[in-house]
Protein backbone atom coordinates (compact mmCIF):
# COMPACT_ATOMS: atom_id res chain seq x y z
CA UNK A 1 0.00 0.00 0.00
CA UNK A 2 1.09 3.71 -0.74
CA UNK A 3 0.10 6.43 1.29
CA UNK A 4 -1.00 9.17 -0.72
CA UNK A 5 -4.12 11.52 0.37
CA UNK A 6 -7.18 10.99 -1.02
CA UNK A 7 -7.78 14.56 -2.04
CA UNK A 8 -11.30 15.48 0.01
CA UNK A 9 -13.30 16.16 -2.80
CA UNK A 10 -12.98 12.50 -4.44
CA UNK A 11 -12.54 10.90 -1.00
CA UNK A 12 -16.24 11.55 -0.36
CA UNK A 13 -17.75 10.60 -3.33
CA UNK A 14 -19.24 6.84 -2.79
CA UNK A 15 -17.81 4.26 -5.41
CA UNK A 16 -20.69 3.98 -8.16
CA UNK A 17 -23.98 1.79 -6.93
CA UNK A 18 -23.57 -0.30 -9.69
CA UNK A 19 -20.63 -1.21 -9.42
CA UNK A 20 -21.41 -3.99 -6.18
CA UNK A 21 -23.86 -5.34 -8.94
CA UNK A 22 -21.88 -5.42 -11.51
CA UNK A 23 -19.24 -7.68 -10.02
CA UNK A 24 -22.50 -10.00 -8.59
CA UNK A 25 -23.48 -10.69 -12.05
CA UNK A 26 -19.67 -11.26 -13.27
CA UNK A 27 -19.02 -13.89 -11.20
CA UNK A 28 -21.88 -16.14 -12.61
CA UNK A 29 -22.09 -17.80 -15.58
CA UNK A 30 -24.54 -17.87 -18.33
CA UNK A 31 -26.01 -14.32 -17.21
CA UNK A 32 -28.95 -12.28 -19.46
CA UNK A 33 -28.01 -8.94 -18.18
CA UNK A 34 -31.01 -6.36 -18.60
CA UNK A 35 -28.00 -3.83 -17.06
CA UNK A 36 -26.02 -2.53 -19.45
CA UNK A 37 -26.84 1.24 -20.47
CA UNK A 38 -25.07 1.50 -24.01
CA UNK A 39 -26.58 -0.36 -27.50
CA UNK A 40 -26.21 -4.18 -28.45
CA UNK A 41 -25.50 -2.64 -32.06
CA UNK A 42 -22.06 -1.93 -33.46
CA UNK A 43 -21.53 1.69 -35.26
CA UNK A 44 -23.01 1.77 -38.14
CA UNK A 45 -20.57 0.49 -41.06
CA UNK A 46 -20.43 3.32 -42.67
CA UNK A 47 -19.30 6.00 -40.02
CA UNK A 48 -16.41 3.10 -38.99
CA UNK A 49 -15.24 3.14 -42.40
CA UNK A 50 -14.98 6.36 -42.05
CA UNK A 51 -13.08 6.44 -39.58
CA UNK A 52 -10.45 3.72 -40.90
CA UNK A 53 -10.34 5.56 -44.32
CA UNK A 54 -9.22 8.98 -41.67
CA UNK A 55 -6.78 6.59 -40.77
CA UNK A 56 -5.84 5.51 -43.65
CA UNK A 57 -5.18 8.93 -44.61
CA UNK A 58 -3.24 9.79 -41.87
CA UNK A 59 -5.43 12.12 -39.45
CA UNK A 60 -4.03 11.93 -36.55
CA UNK A 61 -2.98 15.20 -35.61
CA UNK A 62 -5.18 17.02 -33.15
CA UNK A 63 -7.84 18.97 -34.47
CA UNK A 64 -9.42 22.76 -33.42
CA UNK A 65 -9.90 23.09 -29.73
CA UNK A 66 -13.88 22.96 -30.76
CA UNK A 67 -13.34 20.32 -32.64
CA UNK A 68 -13.52 19.88 -36.73
CA UNK A 69 -15.36 23.34 -38.12
CA UNK A 70 -17.46 20.74 -40.60
CA UNK A 71 -18.07 18.43 -37.98
CA UNK A 72 -19.71 21.69 -36.10
CA UNK A 73 -21.44 23.07 -39.31
CA UNK A 74 -23.02 19.53 -39.59
CA UNK A 75 -23.96 19.21 -35.92
CA UNK A 76 -25.45 22.69 -36.17
CA UNK A 77 -27.60 21.61 -39.31
CA UNK A 78 -28.65 18.48 -36.98
CA UNK A 79 -30.00 19.92 -34.16
CA UNK A 80 -32.19 22.41 -36.14
CA UNK A 81 -34.71 19.41 -35.93
CA UNK A 82 -35.46 20.23 -32.48
CA UNK A 83 -35.99 23.60 -33.23
CA UNK A 84 -32.42 24.25 -31.74
CA UNK A 85 -30.09 26.91 -34.08
CA UNK A 86 -26.65 27.57 -32.74
CA UNK A 87 -23.76 29.23 -34.58
CA UNK A 88 -20.75 26.89 -35.17
CA UNK A 89 -18.16 29.16 -34.82
CA UNK A 90 -18.95 29.37 -31.03
CA UNK A 91 -21.94 28.09 -29.74
CA UNK A 92 -20.94 24.45 -30.22
CA UNK A 93 -17.86 22.24 -28.61
CA UNK A 94 -17.48 19.03 -30.03
CA UNK A 95 -16.31 16.68 -26.56
CA UNK A 96 -14.68 13.71 -25.70
CA UNK A 97 -18.64 11.61 -24.91
CA UNK A 98 -21.33 13.59 -23.33
CA UNK A 99 -19.73 13.09 -20.22
CA UNK A 100 -16.40 15.74 -20.64
CA UNK A 101 -19.31 18.00 -21.68
CA UNK A 102 -21.37 17.44 -18.58
CA UNK A 103 -17.99 17.73 -16.61
CA UNK A 104 -16.88 20.93 -18.39
CA UNK A 105 -20.19 22.36 -17.71
CA UNK A 106 -19.66 21.68 -13.93
CA UNK A 107 -16.20 23.36 -13.60
CA UNK A 108 -17.28 26.35 -15.96
CA UNK A 109 -20.40 27.05 -14.49
CA UNK A 110 -20.54 25.84 -11.01
CA UNK A 111 -18.51 28.01 -8.28
CA UNK A 112 -17.67 26.02 -4.40
CA UNK A 113 -21.10 26.59 -2.43
CA UNK A 114 -23.41 26.71 -5.66
CA UNK A 115 -26.32 24.54 -5.43
CA UNK A 116 -27.05 22.55 -8.77
CA UNK A 117 -30.35 20.58 -8.48
CA UNK A 118 -30.31 17.04 -9.84
CA UNK A 119 -33.75 15.52 -11.08
CA UNK A 120 -33.27 12.57 -9.89
CA UNK A 121 -33.35 9.41 -10.58
CA UNK A 122 -30.82 10.31 -13.24
CA UNK A 123 -27.51 9.14 -14.88
CA UNK A 124 -25.04 8.18 -12.33
CA UNK A 125 -21.98 11.07 -12.75
CA UNK A 126 -24.06 14.43 -12.23
CA UNK A 127 -23.57 14.01 -8.77
CA UNK A 128 -19.71 13.59 -8.42
CA UNK A 129 -19.61 15.78 -10.94
CA UNK A 130 -20.94 18.51 -9.10
CA UNK A 131 -18.91 17.81 -5.82
CA UNK A 132 -16.32 17.12 -7.84
CA UNK A 133 -16.89 21.11 -8.88
CA UNK A 134 -17.05 21.87 -5.70
CA UNK A 135 -20.98 22.22 -5.84
CA UNK A 136 -23.46 21.38 -3.61
CA UNK A 137 -26.21 18.77 -5.06
CA UNK A 138 -29.82 19.52 -4.33
CA UNK A 139 -32.13 16.13 -5.31
CA UNK A 140 -35.38 16.84 -6.88
CA UNK A 141 -36.84 13.26 -6.96
CA UNK A 142 -39.21 12.61 -9.51
CA UNK A 143 -42.48 9.89 -9.03
CA UNK A 144 -43.77 6.82 -10.64
CA UNK A 145 -47.06 8.64 -10.71
CA UNK A 146 -46.43 11.74 -12.27
CA UNK A 147 -44.61 9.25 -15.09
CA UNK A 148 -41.00 10.81 -13.82
CA UNK A 149 -42.01 13.60 -15.81
CA UNK A 150 -40.75 16.65 -13.62
CA UNK A 151 -43.17 19.21 -12.37
CA UNK A 152 -43.73 22.75 -11.34
CA UNK A 153 -45.05 21.00 -7.53
CA UNK A 154 -42.19 19.12 -7.19
CA UNK A 155 -39.39 21.63 -7.98
CA UNK A 156 -41.21 23.95 -5.49
CA UNK A 157 -40.78 21.56 -2.93
CA UNK A 158 -37.54 20.35 -3.14
CA UNK A 159 -36.59 23.69 -2.66
CA UNK A 160 -35.15 24.12 -6.22
CA UNK A 161 -35.98 28.37 -6.22
CA UNK A 162 -32.83 28.45 -4.42
CA UNK A 163 -31.05 26.63 -6.44
CA UNK A 164 -28.24 28.03 -9.08
CA UNK A 165 -28.43 25.52 -11.61
CA UNK A 166 -30.84 22.76 -12.54
CA UNK A 167 -29.91 19.41 -14.14
CA UNK A 168 -32.20 17.12 -16.01
CA UNK A 169 -32.27 14.76 -19.05
CA UNK A 170 -35.18 13.21 -20.92
CA UNK A 171 -35.15 11.16 -22.46
CA UNK A 172 -34.25 9.35 -18.77
CA UNK A 173 -31.51 7.20 -18.27
CA UNK A 174 -32.83 4.79 -15.57
CA UNK A 175 -36.76 5.53 -16.26
CA UNK A 176 -37.35 6.06 -19.67
CA UNK A 177 -39.43 9.10 -19.28
CA UNK A 178 -39.74 11.57 -21.85
CA UNK A 179 -41.17 15.30 -22.09
CA UNK A 180 -43.38 16.88 -24.02
CA UNK A 181 -43.43 21.09 -24.37
CA UNK A 182 -46.31 21.40 -22.39
CA UNK A 183 -44.61 19.50 -19.69
CA UNK A 184 -41.29 21.51 -20.18
CA UNK A 185 -42.89 24.71 -20.60
CA UNK A 186 -43.69 24.69 -16.85
CA UNK A 187 -40.37 23.72 -15.84
CA UNK A 188 -38.98 26.82 -17.90
CA UNK A 189 -41.24 29.20 -16.55
CA UNK A 190 -40.06 28.44 -13.08
CA UNK A 191 -36.54 28.35 -14.51
CA UNK A 192 -37.07 31.73 -15.81
CA UNK A 193 -38.89 33.28 -12.79
CA UNK A 194 -35.78 31.88 -10.50
CA UNK A 195 -33.14 32.76 -12.52
CA UNK A 196 -32.03 29.37 -12.91
CA UNK A 197 -29.14 28.03 -15.69
CA UNK A 198 -30.19 25.10 -17.15
CA UNK A 199 -28.49 21.84 -18.30
CA UNK A 200 -29.67 19.38 -20.37
CA UNK A 201 -28.84 15.95 -20.99
CA UNK A 202 -30.81 15.11 -24.09
CA UNK A 203 -28.40 11.97 -25.78
CA UNK A 204 -31.26 9.91 -25.87
CA UNK A 205 -33.27 13.03 -28.07
CA UNK A 206 -33.08 10.02 -30.74
CA UNK A 207 -34.51 7.72 -29.40
CA UNK A 208 -38.28 8.89 -28.64
CA UNK A 209 -41.19 6.54 -29.58
CA UNK A 210 -44.68 8.09 -28.96
CA UNK A 211 -44.19 11.73 -30.16
CA UNK A 212 -41.09 13.99 -31.08
CA UNK A 213 -38.52 15.22 -28.97
CA UNK A 214 -38.66 18.29 -27.79
CA UNK A 215 -36.12 20.25 -26.31
CA UNK A 216 -36.40 22.88 -23.34
CA UNK A 217 -33.31 25.07 -25.16
CA UNK A 218 -35.86 25.72 -27.77
CA UNK A 219 -38.65 27.08 -25.31
CA UNK A 220 -39.36 30.80 -25.04
CA UNK A 221 -36.50 32.37 -23.19
CA UNK A 222 -34.68 29.61 -22.24
CA UNK A 223 -32.05 29.32 -24.87
CA UNK A 224 -30.07 32.26 -22.85
CA UNK A 225 -29.92 29.97 -19.96
CA UNK A 226 -29.91 26.52 -21.11
CA UNK A 227 -26.62 24.43 -22.42
CA UNK A 228 -27.49 21.08 -24.17
CA UNK A 229 -25.50 18.07 -24.45
CA UNK A 230 -25.86 15.39 -26.86
CA UNK A 231 -23.70 12.36 -28.47
CA UNK A 232 -23.08 9.59 -30.42
CA UNK A 233 -22.84 7.45 -28.00
CA UNK A 234 -26.72 6.46 -27.60
CA UNK A 235 -28.57 7.19 -31.22
CA UNK A 236 -25.17 5.83 -33.35
CA UNK A 237 -24.24 3.15 -31.21
CA UNK A 238 -20.90 5.07 -30.63
CA UNK A 239 -20.33 4.62 -27.14
CA UNK A 240 -16.41 3.28 -27.29
CA UNK A 241 -15.68 6.53 -30.21
CA UNK A 242 -16.42 8.86 -27.27
CA UNK A 243 -17.50 11.27 -29.06
CA UNK A 244 -20.20 14.36 -27.91
CA UNK A 245 -21.13 18.01 -28.04
CA UNK A 246 -22.56 20.42 -25.82
CA UNK A 247 -24.41 23.77 -27.69
CA UNK A 248 -24.96 26.54 -26.09
CA UNK A 249 -24.74 30.52 -26.03
CA UNK A 250 -20.87 31.67 -26.70
CA UNK A 251 -20.15 32.52 -23.16
CA UNK A 252 -21.14 29.44 -21.49
CA UNK A 253 -19.91 27.59 -24.42
CA UNK A 254 -16.63 29.58 -24.49
CA UNK A 255 -15.79 29.26 -20.62
CA UNK A 256 -16.42 25.51 -21.12
CA UNK A 257 -13.67 25.93 -24.00
CA UNK A 258 -11.13 27.31 -21.81
CA UNK A 259 -11.42 24.14 -19.24
CA UNK A 260 -11.34 22.18 -22.59
CA UNK A 261 -8.60 23.48 -24.14
CA UNK A 262 -6.26 23.01 -21.64
CA UNK A 263 -7.46 19.16 -19.79
CA UNK A 264 -8.46 17.33 -23.56
CA UNK A 265 -6.96 20.03 -26.37
CA UNK A 266 -9.51 18.42 -29.18
CA UNK A 267 -11.74 15.67 -28.91
CA UNK A 268 -10.86 12.48 -30.56
CA UNK A 269 -10.02 13.18 -34.14
CA UNK A 270 -10.89 9.74 -35.48
CA UNK A 271 -14.17 9.81 -33.92
CA UNK A 272 -14.64 13.10 -35.22
CA UNK A 273 -14.60 11.85 -38.57
CA UNK A 274 -16.37 8.94 -37.66
CA UNK A 275 -19.10 11.53 -36.43
CA UNK A 276 -19.16 13.45 -39.52
CA UNK A 277 -20.11 10.42 -41.45
CA UNK A 278 -22.66 9.28 -39.10
CA UNK A 279 -24.55 12.65 -39.46
CA UNK A 280 -24.47 12.97 -43.48
CA UNK A 281 -25.05 9.29 -44.53
CA UNK A 282 -26.52 6.93 -41.11
CA UNK A 283 -29.96 8.27 -41.01
CA UNK A 284 -31.17 4.77 -42.01
CA UNK A 285 -29.21 2.91 -39.55
CA UNK A 286 -30.60 5.09 -36.17
CA UNK A 287 -33.70 4.64 -37.99
CA UNK A 288 -33.50 0.98 -38.04
CA UNK A 289 -32.15 0.88 -34.67
CA UNK A 290 -34.83 2.82 -33.58
CA UNK A 291 -37.64 0.76 -34.70
CA UNK A 292 -35.81 -2.48 -32.91
CA UNK A 293 -35.55 -0.75 -30.06
CA UNK A 294 -39.12 0.35 -30.03
CA UNK A 295 -40.55 -3.28 -30.70
CA UNK A 296 -38.17 -4.29 -27.86
CA UNK A 297 -40.03 -1.80 -25.61
CA UNK A 298 -43.14 -2.67 -26.72
CA UNK A 299 -42.29 -6.50 -25.86
CA UNK A 300 -40.97 -5.97 -22.33
CA UNK A 301 -43.85 -3.75 -21.10
CA UNK A 302 -46.21 -6.27 -22.82
CA UNK A 303 -44.51 -8.70 -20.66
CA UNK A 304 -44.04 -6.88 -17.34
CA UNK A 305 -48.02 -6.23 -17.53
CA UNK A 306 -48.66 -9.71 -18.48
CA UNK A 307 -46.55 -10.90 -15.02
CA UNK A 308 -48.72 -8.67 -13.10
CA UNK A 309 -45.18 -6.43 -12.89
CA UNK A 310 -46.08 -2.07 -12.69
CA UNK A 311 -44.56 -0.07 -14.73
CA UNK A 312 -44.86 3.14 -16.07
CA UNK A 313 -44.86 3.56 -19.53
CA UNK A 314 -41.65 4.30 -20.98
CA UNK A 315 -41.46 6.66 -23.96
CA UNK A 316 -37.68 6.90 -25.15
CA UNK A 317 -34.20 5.84 -24.42
CA UNK A 318 -33.83 1.99 -23.93
CA UNK A 319 -34.96 1.55 -20.19
CA UNK A 320 -37.81 0.78 -18.39
CA UNK A 321 -38.01 1.08 -15.01
CA UNK A 322 -40.68 -1.36 -13.64
CA UNK A 323 -41.65 -1.48 -9.61
CA UNK A 324 -39.79 -4.44 -8.19
CA UNK A 325 -42.63 -7.02 -6.93
CA UNK A 326 -42.34 -6.99 -3.30
CA UNK A 327 -40.99 -3.52 -2.85
CA UNK A 328 -37.34 -4.12 -1.94
CA UNK A 329 -35.72 -3.64 -5.17
CA UNK A 330 -32.17 -5.16 -3.83
CA UNK A 331 -33.22 -8.01 -2.29
CA UNK A 332 -35.03 -8.77 -5.57
CA UNK A 333 -32.59 -8.45 -8.21
CA UNK A 334 -30.16 -10.03 -6.27
CA UNK A 335 -32.81 -13.27 -5.69
CA UNK A 336 -33.57 -12.99 -9.44
CA UNK A 337 -29.94 -12.75 -10.32
CA UNK A 338 -29.38 -15.83 -8.09
CA UNK A 339 -32.45 -17.68 -9.16
CA UNK A 340 -32.52 -17.08 -13.38
CA UNK A 341 -29.40 -15.62 -14.08
CA UNK A 342 -31.14 -12.25 -15.25
CA UNK A 343 -29.49 -8.71 -13.59
CA UNK A 344 -31.46 -5.68 -13.94
CA UNK A 345 -30.18 -2.58 -12.09
CA UNK A 346 -31.63 -1.63 -8.21
CA UNK A 347 -33.42 1.65 -8.91
CA UNK A 348 -31.84 3.37 -6.03
CA UNK A 349 -28.15 3.13 -7.69
CA UNK A 350 -29.85 6.58 -9.77
CA UNK A 351 -31.15 8.51 -6.52
CA UNK A 352 -33.91 9.38 -5.11
CA UNK A 353 -37.22 8.30 -6.54
CA UNK A 354 -35.39 5.07 -7.56
CA UNK A 355 -36.01 2.70 -4.74
CA UNK A 356 -38.42 0.07 -4.99
CA UNK A 357 -37.86 0.22 -8.75
CA UNK A 358 -35.36 -1.65 -10.86
CA UNK A 359 -33.74 -0.37 -14.29
CA UNK A 360 -34.51 -3.04 -17.04
CA UNK A 361 -32.22 -1.55 -20.61
CA UNK A 362 -33.67 -3.28 -23.55
CA UNK A 363 -30.38 -2.88 -25.20
CA UNK A 364 -30.80 -6.53 -25.94
CA UNK A 365 -31.24 -8.26 -28.98
CA UNK A 366 -34.97 -9.95 -28.37
CA UNK A 367 -33.63 -13.46 -28.15
CA UNK A 368 -32.30 -12.80 -25.14
CA UNK A 369 -35.40 -10.51 -23.86
CA UNK A 370 -37.04 -13.12 -24.87
CA UNK A 371 -35.46 -15.95 -22.64
CA UNK A 372 -35.13 -13.11 -19.60
CA UNK A 373 -39.15 -12.40 -19.41
CA UNK A 374 -39.40 -16.39 -19.79
CA UNK A 375 -36.82 -16.46 -16.72
CA UNK A 376 -38.91 -13.75 -14.94
CA UNK A 377 -41.81 -14.91 -15.29
CA UNK A 378 -41.10 -18.65 -14.03
CA UNK A 379 -39.03 -16.62 -11.03
CA UNK A 380 -42.15 -14.99 -10.04
CA UNK A 381 -44.35 -18.20 -10.55
CA UNK A 382 -41.95 -19.94 -7.78
CA UNK A 383 -42.11 -17.37 -5.57
CA UNK A 384 -45.46 -17.34 -5.39
CA UNK B 1 -52.21 -3.05 -36.28
CA UNK B 2 -49.35 -1.73 -38.52
CA UNK B 3 -48.92 -4.23 -41.24
CA UNK B 4 -45.85 -3.62 -42.35
CA UNK B 5 -44.46 -3.72 -39.06
CA UNK B 6 -45.60 -7.07 -38.63
CA UNK B 7 -44.33 -8.41 -42.10
CA UNK B 8 -40.84 -6.65 -41.43
CA UNK B 9 -40.87 -9.08 -37.85
CA UNK B 10 -41.70 -12.21 -40.02
CA UNK B 11 -39.36 -11.31 -42.45
CA UNK B 12 -36.70 -11.10 -39.66
CA UNK B 13 -37.70 -14.16 -38.19
CA UNK B 14 -40.64 -16.30 -39.57
CA UNK B 15 -40.36 -18.06 -36.46
CA UNK B 16 -41.66 -15.71 -33.76
CA UNK B 17 -44.93 -17.20 -31.82
CA UNK B 18 -48.24 -15.27 -32.67
CA UNK B 19 -47.81 -14.00 -28.87
CA UNK B 20 -44.05 -12.61 -28.92
CA UNK B 21 -45.16 -10.92 -32.39
CA UNK B 22 -47.92 -9.24 -30.54
CA UNK B 23 -46.01 -8.13 -28.03
CA UNK B 24 -43.41 -6.66 -30.23
CA UNK B 25 -46.23 -4.62 -32.32
CA UNK B 26 -48.37 -3.64 -29.02
CA UNK B 27 -51.50 -5.78 -30.48
CA UNK B 28 -53.19 -8.38 -29.38
CA UNK B 29 -52.59 -11.89 -30.51
CA UNK B 30 -55.98 -12.42 -32.26
CA UNK B 31 -55.09 -9.66 -34.53
CA UNK B 32 -51.87 -10.61 -35.18
CA UNK B 33 -53.20 -14.17 -36.21
CA UNK B 34 -56.29 -12.34 -38.61
CA UNK B 35 -53.32 -9.84 -40.41
CA UNK B 36 -51.31 -13.07 -40.99
CA UNK B 37 -53.86 -15.10 -42.31
CA UNK B 38 -55.10 -12.25 -44.85
CA UNK B 39 -51.69 -11.49 -46.27
CA UNK B 40 -51.45 -15.30 -46.76
CA UNK B 41 -54.98 -15.18 -48.79
CA UNK B 42 -53.57 -12.18 -50.20
CA UNK B 43 -50.31 -13.70 -51.61
CA UNK B 44 -48.51 -10.98 -49.71
CA UNK B 45 -46.65 -13.75 -48.05
CA UNK B 46 -45.67 -16.78 -50.40
CA UNK B 47 -44.33 -19.08 -48.09
CA UNK B 48 -41.70 -19.57 -44.61
CA UNK B 49 -38.44 -21.05 -45.52
CA UNK B 50 -35.08 -21.95 -43.08
CA UNK B 51 -32.31 -19.79 -43.67
CA UNK B 52 -29.66 -22.60 -44.50
CA UNK B 53 -26.04 -22.85 -44.84
CA UNK B 54 -25.60 -25.55 -47.03
CA UNK B 55 -21.66 -25.20 -47.12
CA UNK B 56 -22.50 -27.24 -43.93
CA UNK B 57 -24.49 -30.14 -44.90
CA UNK B 58 -22.88 -33.08 -45.69
CA UNK B 59 -23.78 -33.27 -49.17
CA UNK B 60 -23.63 -30.34 -50.49
CA UNK B 61 -25.82 -29.59 -53.27
CA UNK B 62 -23.88 -27.04 -55.69
CA UNK B 63 -25.33 -23.70 -56.80
CA UNK B 64 -25.40 -21.61 -59.50
CA UNK B 65 -26.18 -18.29 -61.06
CA UNK B 66 -27.40 -18.34 -64.75
CA UNK B 67 -27.61 -15.06 -66.68
CA UNK B 68 -29.98 -15.23 -69.91
CA UNK B 69 -30.49 -13.58 -72.68
CA UNK B 70 -33.33 -13.88 -74.63
CA UNK B 71 -35.01 -12.81 -77.44
CA UNK B 72 -38.75 -11.98 -77.91
CA UNK B 73 -41.34 -12.40 -80.49
CA UNK B 74 -44.67 -11.18 -81.44
CA UNK B 75 -46.20 -14.15 -79.64
CA UNK B 76 -43.46 -14.67 -76.89
CA UNK B 77 -43.29 -12.35 -73.83
CA UNK B 78 -40.71 -12.35 -71.07
CA UNK B 79 -43.57 -13.96 -68.80
CA UNK B 80 -43.79 -17.00 -71.69
CA UNK B 81 -40.72 -17.84 -70.97
CA UNK B 82 -40.72 -17.09 -67.17
CA UNK B 83 -43.53 -19.50 -66.96
CA UNK B 84 -41.50 -22.29 -68.61
CA UNK B 85 -38.73 -21.81 -66.61
CA UNK B 86 -40.56 -21.70 -63.08
CA UNK B 87 -41.45 -25.20 -63.78
CA UNK B 88 -38.32 -26.46 -62.86
CA UNK B 89 -37.43 -27.67 -59.42
CA UNK B 90 -33.77 -26.90 -59.76
CA UNK B 91 -34.38 -23.12 -60.64
CA UNK B 92 -34.88 -21.85 -57.12
CA UNK B 93 -35.51 -18.41 -57.99
CA UNK B 94 -35.94 -16.54 -61.64
CA UNK B 95 -36.00 -12.73 -61.85
CA UNK B 96 -36.29 -10.80 -65.22
CA UNK B 97 -33.57 -7.93 -64.82
CA UNK B 98 -32.17 -4.62 -65.92
CA UNK B 99 -28.91 -4.30 -67.40
CA UNK B 100 -26.92 -6.86 -69.68
CA UNK B 101 -28.96 -9.57 -69.90
CA UNK B 102 -32.66 -10.34 -69.21
CA UNK B 103 -32.99 -13.01 -66.40
CA UNK B 104 -31.69 -13.98 -63.51
CA UNK B 105 -31.83 -17.99 -62.15
CA UNK B 106 -30.59 -19.08 -59.26
CA UNK B 107 -30.15 -23.22 -59.64
CA UNK B 108 -29.73 -25.62 -57.43
CA UNK B 109 -28.80 -29.28 -58.18
CA UNK B 110 -27.20 -32.61 -56.67
CA UNK B 111 -23.80 -31.84 -58.02
CA UNK B 112 -21.87 -29.90 -60.98
CA UNK B 113 -22.26 -32.24 -63.72
CA UNK B 114 -26.03 -32.53 -63.04
CA UNK B 115 -26.21 -28.50 -62.51
CA UNK B 116 -24.26 -28.31 -65.99
CA UNK B 117 -26.29 -30.72 -67.96
CA UNK B 118 -29.50 -29.27 -66.37
CA UNK B 119 -28.64 -25.62 -67.53
CA UNK B 120 -27.51 -27.29 -70.67
CA UNK B 121 -30.61 -29.45 -71.80
CA UNK B 122 -33.48 -27.59 -70.73
CA UNK B 123 -32.36 -23.91 -70.38
CA UNK B 124 -30.58 -23.61 -73.51
CA UNK B 125 -32.53 -25.30 -75.69
CA UNK B 126 -35.40 -23.15 -75.05
CA UNK B 127 -36.26 -21.05 -78.36
CA UNK B 128 -36.25 -17.73 -77.13
CA UNK B 129 -33.30 -18.21 -74.72
CA UNK B 130 -30.12 -16.63 -76.91
CA UNK B 131 -27.46 -17.34 -74.55
CA UNK B 132 -26.72 -18.58 -71.09
CA UNK B 133 -23.58 -17.34 -68.90
CA UNK B 134 -23.45 -19.76 -65.49
CA UNK B 135 -21.75 -18.91 -62.69
CA UNK B 136 -21.01 -21.24 -59.85
CA UNK B 137 -21.07 -20.49 -56.62
CA UNK B 138 -18.51 -20.92 -54.59
CA UNK B 139 -19.04 -19.40 -50.99
CA UNK B 140 -22.00 -17.47 -49.68
CA UNK B 141 -20.88 -14.93 -47.08
CA UNK B 142 -24.55 -13.52 -46.55
CA UNK B 143 -28.13 -15.06 -47.25
CA UNK B 144 -31.52 -13.50 -47.04
CA UNK B 145 -30.07 -11.06 -45.30
CA UNK B 146 -28.15 -13.13 -42.74
CA UNK B 147 -24.35 -12.71 -42.26
CA UNK B 148 -22.49 -16.33 -42.17
CA UNK B 149 -20.04 -15.55 -40.63
CA UNK B 150 -19.46 -16.11 -36.61
CA UNK B 151 -21.30 -12.90 -35.68
CA UNK B 152 -19.70 -10.49 -33.25
CA UNK B 153 -18.90 -11.32 -29.37
CA UNK B 154 -21.39 -9.16 -27.35
CA UNK B 155 -17.92 -7.69 -25.74
CA UNK B 156 -19.71 -5.27 -23.50
CA UNK B 157 -19.78 -5.20 -19.73
CA UNK B 158 -22.44 -7.07 -18.13
CA UNK B 159 -23.76 -3.93 -15.86
CA UNK B 160 -22.91 -0.02 -16.86
CA UNK B 161 -24.53 2.69 -16.31
C1 LIG C 1 -28.08 10.13 -19.60
C2 LIG C 1 -26.70 9.90 -20.05
N1 LIG C 1 -25.89 10.95 -20.27
C3 LIG C 1 -24.63 10.79 -20.67
C4 LIG C 1 -24.10 9.54 -20.89
C5 LIG C 1 -22.66 9.43 -21.32
O1 LIG C 1 -22.56 9.47 -22.68
P1 LIG C 1 -21.18 9.57 -23.47
O2 LIG C 1 -20.85 8.20 -23.90
O3 LIG C 1 -21.48 10.48 -24.61
O4 LIG C 1 -20.17 10.14 -22.55
C6 LIG C 1 -24.90 8.42 -20.68
C7 LIG C 1 -24.34 7.06 -20.87
O5 LIG C 1 -24.81 6.07 -20.34
C8 LIG C 1 -26.23 8.60 -20.26
O6 LIG C 1 -27.05 7.56 -20.05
Amino acid sequence: MSEFRIADRVASVPPSGIRRFFELAEEMDDVISLGVGEPDFTAPWRARQAAIDSLERGRTSYTANRGMAELREEIAGYVERYDLSYDPDDEVLVTAGASEGLDLAFRALVDPGDTVAVVEPCYVSYRPGVTFAGGEVLSVPTRAEDGFELTRDLLERSGAADADLLVLCYPNNPTGATMDREGLAEVAAFARENDLTVLSDEIYAELTYEGEHASIAALPGMRERTVVFNGFSKAFAMTGLRLGYALGPADAVGAMNRVHQYTMLSAPTTAQYAALTALRKCADDVGDMRDQYDRRRRFVLSSFEEMGIDCVEAEGAFYAFPEAPGGDAEAFAEDLLEAERVAMVPGTAFGAGGQGHLRASYATGIDELREAMARLRRFLDAEQ
Amino acid sequence: MDRRELLELLRENARYSTADLARQLGADEEAVETAIAELEAEGVIRGYKAVVDVEQLDDTPVRAFVECNVALDRETGYGDIAQRLVKFDEVRSLRLVSGDYDFALEVEDDSMGALSRFVSEQVAPVPEVTQTVTHFIMTSYKEGGIEFGDGDDDDRLSVTP
